[in-house]
């Protein structure tokens, strides 16, 4: 991993995540009608959008895959389903802290919730498969296309505060929320894309070094093919 | 001069081959839809010793329970659809064929759906000895939810199915897989199948009807399109 990214992006991404996060303890308004309990939207929020990018790079990786066979996208994949899973989960822990004292309970059968949790079961159920192939490229065709299918859920989860109106209020979003909190929230949400990026980076050169691991052991590629060209290569790249 | 490379068979023509193969040991056997039957029977029957002898309970959730045997069963019967392909090296007996992949896909996907419907069929009546309900509008209406809703359970039901037949671990990770998925057209079939049971005077029908039509839209099309590069050497 290079140094920039390593240390570089890493140090930006917290500076930023804490003066965003400073600014929403500290700077910003509390809400007329919550109180200070409304201040972990500056977490919840960056979360849960950080969490969406990650499954929308899963879903880009698992089409490019149709098209294109390599270990990089495969990786990618592999990367973005994971990261994206600890966001989306940490995004609900916190939602779930913030509904107790505001809706009165941890979990609501909300559509929002309801959907984000099927997206969350179905993207676990994505990561059980990887581990249950052995075949790498194997693996990487078929968790592809679970992939996809899967991710018709993604525009359902974004869209379901608009098309059923209920508990969980629309997206809190520059345009919806007052604007002494935008700063804030936009500071917030850099800081969590960027750190995002860095656990992307960061999981994605390591599955790519262990896909190349698993590659490099004879039995993973076809013996023929093996034997033409050494037991380094494989048909993907 | 070489010989002439052999025509290939059309879409279609295939699919009503394999389809015809898949019934026709279906037929001979029939130990795939005898257990699907008595499963999905005990799992009615338990819904009731679970809740204890309320009718009230069972006749209020009758749609739901009887959408959740079924799901049930069909986990079974799409597992086993790709068994007898994988015993003796089958699958790659029909891959050699000059035929369109894609053809596998319909056909399982189809005989899954028939196998489906022939035991929500069957699973009606118990349904309405079992748990006091009586089909308040039409039987149509419950005829079509039943043949969209196991279309709805069959097409990503049979993608997964071809997955995980190949994984370690299949009978954890085919539910695993499916069960997240099919939850939009479980509980719009579950919904409507209350209506038909409970009458609907919101006339809401049309509308649960209309998101399984879209759900099956999807999966299908999706299904067809994705299915050649699973099975795929």
């Amino acid at each position: 991993m290079g140094k920039f990214i390593k240390w570089g992006l890493l140090a930006l991404s917290l500076a930023v995540l804490a003066t965003g996060w400073w600014l929403g303890l500290a700077w910003a308004p509390p809400d007329r009608e919550m109180g200070d309990v409304q201040r972990i939207m500056y977490v919840h929020v960056p979360l849960q959008w950080a969490a969406m990018v990650a499954m929308f790079v899963n879903f880009v990786a698992a089409v490019s895959y149709m098209f294109k066979a390599s270990w990089k996208l495969d990786a990618t994949a592999e990367a973005s389903a994971e990261v994206g899973l600890v966001l989306g989960t940490a995004g609900m822990i916190t939602g779930a802290i913030w509904g107790r004292p505001t809706w009165g309970v941890y979990w609501s059968w909300d559509p929002r919730l309801t959907s984000q949790a099927i997206m969350l079961v179905a993207y676990t159920g994505y990561l059980v498969l990887r581990r249950f192939v052995e075949d790498p490229e194997k693996r990487a065709t078929w968790s592809s296309v679970v992939a996809i299918i899967g991710a018709i859920n993604l525009p359902i989860v974004w869209f379901s505060v608009r098309w059923w109106r209920s508990l969980h209020q629309v997206q809190s979003t520059p345009k919806t929320v007052d604007p002494e909190m935008t700063l804030a929230l936009r500071v917030s949400a850099f800081g969590m894309l960027f750190i995002t990026v860095w656990f992307l980076v960061a999981r994605y050169r390591q599955a790519l070094a262990e896909r190349q691991a698993e590659v490099a052991l004879p039995d993973a590629v076809p013996s023929d093919l093996a034997a033409a060209s050494g037991a380094n290569s494989s048909r993907v790249a | 001069m070489s010989a002439p490379r052999p025509r290939p068979i059309g879409l279609l023509t295939a699919t009503l081959a394999l389809l015809r193969k898949d019934l026709l040991i279906e037929w001979r056997t029939r130990a795939r839809l005898n257990a699907i039957i008595f499963f999905a029977l005990a799992t009615l029957l338990m819904f009731s010793f679970a809740l204890g002898p309320d009718t009230k309970l069972l006749e209020k959730n009758a749609g739901g329970y009887f959408w959740l045997a079924i799901l049930f069963a069909s986990v079974l019967a799409l597992g086993e659809s790709f068994r007898v392909e994988s015993e003796n090296a089958c699958m790659d007996g029909i891959r050699l064929a000059p035929a369109d992949a894609r053809a596998i896909f319909l056909s399982k996907a189809l005989g899954n759906t028939l196998l489906l419907t022939a035991l929500g069929a069957l699973l009606v009546p118990v349904m309405v000895a079992l748990y006091g309900v009586s089909i308040v509008t039409s039987v149509a209406d419950l005829g079509l939810i039943l043949l969209l809703g196991c279309l709805a359970l069959s097409a990503p039901g049979t993608v997964y199915a071809a997955i995980s037949s190949n994984a370690r671990a299949r009978d954890v990770l085919l539910p695993l897989l499916l069960f997240p998925l099919v939850i939009p057209a479980l509980l719009s079939a579950a919904k409507a199948t209350t209506l038909v049971l409970q009458g609907d005077p919101m006339n809401q029908f049309g509308s649960w009807a209309g998101l399984l039509g879209g759900f099956n839209l999807i999966y299908w099309s999706v299904g067809f399109l994705l299915f050649p590069r699973i099975i795929e050497d």
